[in-house]
This record gives structure tokens, sequence and C-alpha cells, in this order.
């Protein structure tokens, strides 16, 4: 069988800079996937964009080739002209981009972008197009494709977004799709399900995929040819099920080493309630009132959380795990004051030493107070560090707010804490801009720290990191933990990186807590459904656990399709009772 | 549907405005002591003419100038019986010249719709000109497209507006015959519109067009560029190239689209500054637009018309805004469906 695609020897360089890609080769036969797996800068999407020769302006192709083979003949796409590419582009070959909110045009229907493609390439009347196009959409998984056909992006949450955009690229039926990181920006269980999606496709159609990832579990549930590529050279290639089970190269068992998984362990003997408690949550509840349109329309109400008790002990880790729009985030603005919960919810802060601190009812010097105990780690490092403020600024920053020390002091304090979270007393004089992803993440512990905290906030501190990155990053914070008998109240979608850190996790859907328990009870004896399709929709690294679509799908669907036992809607909700000692489930008795 | 109710609940709001401005500019006329005619009488006093006098008493009573201010306001918008009973701007009597001893209507008349004709066809320009180059200047940035019209733009805003209309009526009228001055040949002044008159004035606007679109055009070109090259870098375009479509169709349909926003709600603002820009080149052309009218009126306190100039400029900028709003509602569903139930 001839190969589908071959790429060989491909180098490609932004002006006259090194090449940023060398000497890469792989081929795809027809109907395969192939994963192009590596961290952000290694050139896997430069690779990938190569063939339908959308680089960035300034990237070039310096040698190599790449060829397509369609229906007995081979054309070299590095050597076509740009017109006979267009017709390469969304037809033979198409692509699924990373960002779904970003990747479609927001001031178009939905109906009008797919159907382009079919305008474009076989010149279809625009009632031709529709009628494929509602079929593609009733393929790919939307309830009611005439709607979709006629929503704007902004009407769509991510998950579907990406189905239109799959539904985009799957509709001239190309024979090699493109996919980079088509799941990177969905929850967990929406990537399961939009993988699982494009596994299907791929059956029918009989069409290659390649797809880049830079998650492992990905690889093993899709590929059966990897290529690793590390700062744009392939380290290790070959087929997935032999890679997978024993990584030849260094790289990749690295990054298989970093690569989080959920625990197989056996459920440990159960702990004594914690009594010395340093956070207190009781009954918060958060109510967000949307105005907009007319005056005479009734407002919105938007129930974040709903009666959320959560209790922190000292030194420990409390994790709040769930989808975007579970409330989350909003629970833990509310713990640390920055939100005040609806009138009937108290946060009760309670310091090793002196008077416990009402955080929803502070006074001014109160929050002074607190705030030198409860910092906060952000999830997106890029952006939660002024680029205009040198390290040393940042970091001693929060001393002169709250009045500590003199300038040598904090300067002193500043090294200290670069030296504590791994980083170089000797950058204190340097700009964020000249740091890494992981080193930012680290200087945003750092800042964190500066206040000598007894209890910090991690707001989904790793998931802007790569995998190797979030390993170190999360080992920083075990250790940081462990020797300054801190206490975490740790945000995450990601299961696989809360079962590694946390003592206790909550898993919310809708604002409610629907399952709570020490990690090892939880992933050996998830009672929830939503529970069981978080674990199920993990992607694991080992390829003879695939993710097992029927779980997923049973609970990330509405609460309403649940088991009876745990069904809830809008006025009749299950209340949170205790399954066994330490383990609390919602669900009717 | 919700565009019919959004633009009647714009009209409503735009209303609104306009009687709240009408108020400010009443008030800020009357900030300056005295009025036209209490001046009149000291200088008629001063130089002993006792009989105009009366006629300058009359002329107070008359006009409601000897009562508060508030009330002039009043009887001005028309919402207080005057002397004459209910006769104000909503009754569509626009009110009495002093300066030019006659009714404001008759002197602005003409002027009005010259000064809407010139000002749209400066609107105009500046599209017709800052559309295709910003496009061209954006699709080709940084190569000698983009910096020759760059050069051009900042030439064109950097020179003055009337030594720009002086150079063009020089060379226009040598090279090109084009006629200097004016907004039509004297001979039409005061005559019925005619087949001839409307190829005179259209012959003398084409200056006027180009010296007060010019510096617009230049503005409104770099917004464009600036706003299209922002585009031009977000996944959505990434997304129409790896569709197949070609360079032209995909700019036009897609970030042409999201950077025409700013474009359209540039609308409002581009005619009241054209409006005021406008009233020095008004002078060194001699157009006879509503500009130098309004000069005159201000400098000798003459409180009705230039009450009234104002108010038409202020009725001019809303209804701007008022089609910018509604273009943009239509041009922009997020705008259009904000507010609608999530």
């Amino acid at each position: 069988m001839t190969p589908l695609l071959t790429v060989e020897n491909l180098s490609i360089g932004f002006g006259d800079f090194e090449p940023v890609v060398r000497d890469v080769s792989f081929s795809l036969d027809p109907g395969e996937t192939l994963a192009l797996v590596g961290e952000s800068g290694s050139g896997k999407t430069v690779t990938c964009r190569a063939v339908l020769r959308i680089l960035p302006r300034n990237a070039r192709i310096r040698s190599g080739h790449i060829a397509l083979s369609c229906g007995g003949h081979v054309t070299d796409l590095t050597t076509l002209s740009e017109r006979r590419m267009r017709d390469v582009r969304g037809n033979q070959v198409s692509m699924v981009f990373q960002e779904p909110m970003r990747s479609l045009s927001p001031l178009h229907r939905i109906g009008n972008q797919v159907s382009e493609v079919l305008w474009l390439h076989r010149h279809a009347s625009e009632s031709q197009a529709r009628k494929t196009v509602l079929e593609t959409f009733e393929r790919v998984g939307f309830p009611d494709p005439e709607r979709a056909y006629r929503s704007y992006p902004f009407e769509l949450s991510g998950g579907m977004r990406q189905r239109a955009m799959i539904a985009m690229a799957m509709v001239a039926k190309p024979d090699l799709l493109i996919a980079d990181e088509p799941t990177t920006a969905l929850d967990v269980t929406t990537q399961a399900q939009v993988l699982g999606l494009i596994k299907e496709l791929q059956q029918e159609t009989g069409m290659g995929l390649i797809l880049v990832t830079h998650d492992l579990g990905v690889v093993a549930n899709m590929a059966e040819q990897v290529v690793v590529m590390h700062r744009g050279r392939v380290m290790e290639a070959g087929p997935a099920t032999a890679l997978l089970k024993a990584p030849a190269h260094p790289y990749t068992r690295q990054l298989f080493e970093a690569a989080p998984a959920i625990p197989d362990a056996a459920p440990c003997p159960q702990r004594p309630p914690e009594r010395d408690l340093i956070l207190d949550m009781k009954a918060v509840s958060k109510t967000y009132v949307l105005r907009g349109g007319p005056a005479w329309r009734p407002d919105i109400e938007v129930k974040a959380c709903r009666g959320i008790d959560l209790h922190l002990p000292r030194g420990k880790t409390l994790a709040i795990v769930g989808e975007s729009g579970s409330g989350k985030t909003t629970a833990a603005r509310i713990a640390l004051g920055a939100e005040l919960p609806d009138p009937g919810g108290a946060v009760w802060f309670l310091p090793a030493t002196g008077d416990p601190i009402a955080v929803h009812a502070m006074t001014r010097p109160q929050r002074m107070a607190f705030q030198r105990e409860a910092q906060m780690v952000f999830q997106d490092p890029y952006s939660s560090l002024s680029p205009r403020m040198r390290v040393v600024d940042a970091l001693t920053e929060p001393l002169e707010i709250h009045r500590i020390g003199t300038g040598a002091e904090r300067r002193d304090r500043a090294a200290e804490m670069l030296r504590q979270v791994g980083l170089d007393a000797d950058m204190l004089q340097r700009f964020p801009h000249a740091f890494s992803g992981g080193q930012r993440q680290r200087l945003s512990i750092a800042r964190a720290m500066m206040l000598d905290p007894s209890l910090i906030v991690c707001d989904e501190p790793t998931s802007a990191l790569d995998v190797s990155v979030q390993e170190q990053i999360l080992s920083l914070l075990e250790d940081i933990r462990d020797r300054m008998n801190l206490s975490y109240l740790f945000i995450s979608h990601d299961l696989a990186v809360v079962a590694r850190i946390a003592d206790e996790v909550a898993v919310m859907r809708q604002g409610l807590v629907v399952e709570q328990a020490p990690p090892e009870v939880l992933f050996h004896n998830p009672q929830h459904p939503y529970t069981k399709a978080l674990i199920a929709a993990q992607p694991l690294a080992d390829i003879d656990r695939p993710i097992n679509l029927k779980l997923v799908a049973l609970g990330a669907g509405s609460p309403e399709s649940w088991p009876e036992a745990f069904r809830f809607s809008a006025s009749v909700i299950p209340s949170l009772t205790e399954f066994e000692p330490g383990h609390k489930v919602r669900c009717h008795v | 549907m919700i565009l019919l109710r959004y633009a009647i609940y714009r009209f409503a709001t735009m209303l609104l405005t306009l009687l709240v401005v009408s108020a400010l500019i009443f008030l800020i006329i009357n900030l300056p002591p005295g009025d036209y005619l209490s001046n009149q009488i000291t200088e008629l006093r001063a130089s002993g003419q006792e009989s105009g006098v009366a006629k300058a008493e009359f002329l107070r009573h008359e006009y409601a100038l000897d009562r508060p201010l508030w009330e002039q306001y009043m009887i001005w918008v028309g919402m207080m019986p005057g002397p004459n009973g209910f006769s104000g701007l909503i009754q569509g009597n626009f009110g009495w010249s002093f300066e030019f001893d006659r009714p404001v209507s008759d002197i602005v008349g003409e002027s009005l719709w010259l000064t809407v004709l010139v000002n749209l066809a400066a609107v105009l320009f500046v599209y017709l000109v800052a559309l295709p180059l910003g496009v061209l200047a954006a699709a080709r940035s940084r190569t000698w497209v983009d910096y020759t019209s760059a050069f051009f733009g900042y030439l064109g805003l950097a020179t003055p507006n009337f030594l720009l209309a002086l150079i063009l009526f020089y060379y226009g009228h040598k090279h090109l015959n084009l006629p200097i001055g004016g907004l039509m040949d004297p001979r039409f002044e005061g005559l019925p519109m005619s087949w001839d008159k409307a190829r005179s004035i259209l012959i003398h606007l084409i200056v006027p067009t180009f010296v007060i679109g010019t510096s617009g055009a230049a503005a409104m070109m770099q917004r464009l560029r600036a706003n299209l090259l922002d585009e031009l870098g977000k996944p959505y375009v990434e997304t129409a190239i790896a569709k197949g479509m070609s360079p032209p169709r995909m700019l036009a349909k897609y970030p042409l689209r999201m950077a025409f926003n700013p474009f359209v709600a540039d609308i409002g603002n581009l005619l009241p500054s054209m409006v005021s820009g406008s009233v020095l080149v008004s002078v060194v052309l001699g157009l006879q637009t509503i500009g130098p009218t309004l000069l005159t009126a201000l400098k000798t306190q003459d409180q009705f018309l230039s009450g009234f100039v104002l108010m038409f400029v202020a009725l001019l900028t809303l209804v701007g805004t008022m089609i910018s709003d509604v273009l943009l509602v239509l041009l922009d569903p997020r705008i259009r469906y904000e507010g609608r139930d999530a």
C-alpha cells in the first residue's frame, strides 16, 4: 500500500534563524492515526501546518518534501502552486484547530461557515450544501442540527464549537485530517466525547489522521503510529503499542514519568475526621444576577454555588474538581473573601493562634490580617505577572503593602523565596518575559509565599503548563506544603493532578458538591455517575486502558439524565449523604 | 423585530438627548453677560439715537428677552407660551436673527442643505478612499504599498486644510479649469433647483470635498489598517485559509467584516468634527455653508441664530450616532443578541 502522506527530511525555519524543525520524516497510511507528540516549542505544530502550507508569515520550508498520494497519483505539497494548494486545503486535507472559541468567526452563522467548504470545493448550491451540512451536524452529535445551522459561535459551548469545527473539517470528506491539539481547551469529559467522535468518523470514512498533542493519554487512546518530537527533531517514532509499552528514548521515558495518572491503589483504612480546621465554609451559596437587555425583562439568576459545606484541616490539601462553569472558582473566591456569599453562608478562617476571622464579614483591619494569612496562585503565569515589573519588585510588593521590614530585608526575603522555589537569587533583576512558563509559575508561588501565609488557594496552577513542567510544579507545591505546614485549597479540572496532591476531593457539578471523599476512596470506589464519568474520561498513557465512552456519556450528560437515585432538577436536589465514613455522595436515599 | 425595537428605543433616547443638549446650548450662549439687544440699546443711547431704542425695546419684549432665563428657554423651545403664544423650535419657528434683521430660517435655509451636502460628500469621500487603501495597506503590510499609502496618508493628515484648499484651487483652476470658491455659479444663487444648477454644484463640490475629507480619510485609513492587521492574526483567519479560500475572498468575508465595527462606529463622530472643522475651510473657500454664519452669530451674540445652528450640528451628530448604532446592531450579532436570554 502506498502511504497517504510522506514527509521527508522536512526542515522549517523562521527568517535567517536556526531551523525550528530539522530533518523530520514520517509517513502515514490511509485510515491510520499518527500522533505527533511533544511539548510546546517542540515544532509539532509548525510541522503539521507545513502540510497545508499555512505557516506563519516569516517561516519558510528550507528543505524536504511532503508528498500526498490521492486517488492513485502523488502530489508534492511543497512545490505545488498556491492556487492548486487551495484545492487541497479543506478538500483533501483539512484541519481542526486547538481553540474552538477563537477559530470560528464570531460574526457568521455556523451553517454558513461550514457550508462554505462545499461552496468552495464542490461548487454546491446553497440548498445542496445545507442538506449535506445538516447531515454532518447530525453525525457529529448536534441535538438540533437546524438550530446549530442558524447559531452563531458564541451561542454554543466549547464542546459544541469543536464539534462544529470537526463538522467543517469533515464535510468535504477529506483523505487526511490534521487535528492540532483538538481537545486541549476542553473539559475532560468533553475531551473524551470529542476524541470518541473523531475516532468513529475516521472508521466510517477511512481517512488518515494526524493528531498533534502533548498528552500521552490521548495518544494511547487514539494513535497507531507515534512520532515524539523535541526541539524540532524526531526523538523516537514507531507503532504506538510498542512505543508506549517500552519507550526507548530517554526523552519519551521522561514524558511518561511526568504524565499524571489516577492511582490504582486499594483503599487505605479510614482516617479519623480532622478537628483542627483552618478553613470552614458553611452553607455557602452564590447567586449572580445577570442584568442586561431592556428594563422590562426580568433579571436572570445564575446559581454559581449552592449550599457548599467544605472543611479544610490545617496542613492538608482540599481539592475542588469540576468542569468549567461548575462553580469551583467561585467557591475559591468566596473562601478568599474576594466575593461575598449569599446571606446565610459563612466562611470562617481559623488561624493557628488568635481569634477566628469571619471571612464573609471582615472589617478593614481584619481583611489586612487575613490577606497576610491567605494567598493565591493563579492559573495563567503569563498574565498574572506584570510584564513591566522586575521580579524583585513583584516579590517585594506584598511586603511594601503590608509595611513589613526595611528595603534590604525585603530584598533578602525575595532572594530567599526564589531559592525556596528552585530559582536563582541573581534572577531578581530580570523581567518576567525572560522566564519560561514553568519558571513564571514558580515566581507566582514565590510571590504568594512572601507574606508567609498559612493558606494558599491554587486555581488550576498547572493547567497552562506542559506535562513535564506540571510534574515539577506539583512536586514543588507538595514540598513547600510539607516544609512550611501550609494548607491548600486546590482548584482543578484534572483528576489525575488532584489524585496526587489532595487529601480530600470534592467533585462539583452545576454549583453543587456531588461527591466528596479522600482520593484513594474516590478513585477506587466512585459512587456518583458524574465522578465515574470524570474518572473514565481521563485519558491514560496506557494503551490497554482505553476511555470508556459509555460511562462518560452517562455521567457527563445533564443531571436529568442520571440514574434516578442521583437525579436532580432546579427544584428537587438530593442532599449530600454519608455513603461510608468519610465518603459523601449526593443522592436520594 | 429586535432591530425595529432597538431603533425605536434609540430614537427615543435621541430625542431625550436633544432636549438636554438644547438646554446646555441655551445656557452656554447666555453665559456671557448681556444680549444682542441690550448691547444695541446701550450703543444707541450712547450715540443719542433714542428712536432706535424704542424699536429695540419692542423687540426685547417681543422675543421675551426681558423675562428670566428659564422662561426664555421654554419659550425658545416652544414648551411655554411667549408673547405670541406657543411659537418655538418644536412648532418650527426658529426665531429672529437680530444681526441680519431677518428670520433665522431665511438666513440658514439654503446653506443648511448645502452644509449637509458638502459634509455627506466629504464623508462619502472619506469612506471611499479609506476603505480600499486601508485594506490594501493591511493586506500588503510592510511592503512598498503599505509605506506609500502611509506616506500620503500622513501627508494628508499633516497639511493644514486651508493651505491644501488654496493649492488645489490654484492648480485645479490652472490645469483642469475648476471653478474657484463658492458652491455654485453665482448666477444660480437664489434660483430654484435645475439640472444646470445641480451640475454647477457638483463641479464646485470637488475641491471642498477633497479638502475637508483628506485628513479624515488619512486617519480612517490608518485605523482600518491597524484593526485589520489585528484581525489577520486571529485563529479564525487560519481556519478560513485551511478551508481553501482564496486570499481576497477570505479577507473580504472574515477579517474585514470584523474590522468594520470601529469603521462604522466612526460615522457619528465624523459628522460633527467635519461641520466644525470645515468652518475655516468654508471661510477660505467662500462656501455658503452654515459654518461662517455660526461664526458671525457667536461673535455678535445673535442668540437665536447661533442657538439654531448649534442645535442643527447636535442633531447631525445624534443622527450620525444613531445610524452607526443601528448599523452596528445589524452588522454584529454579538451586539444584537446581547441581553437576550442566555
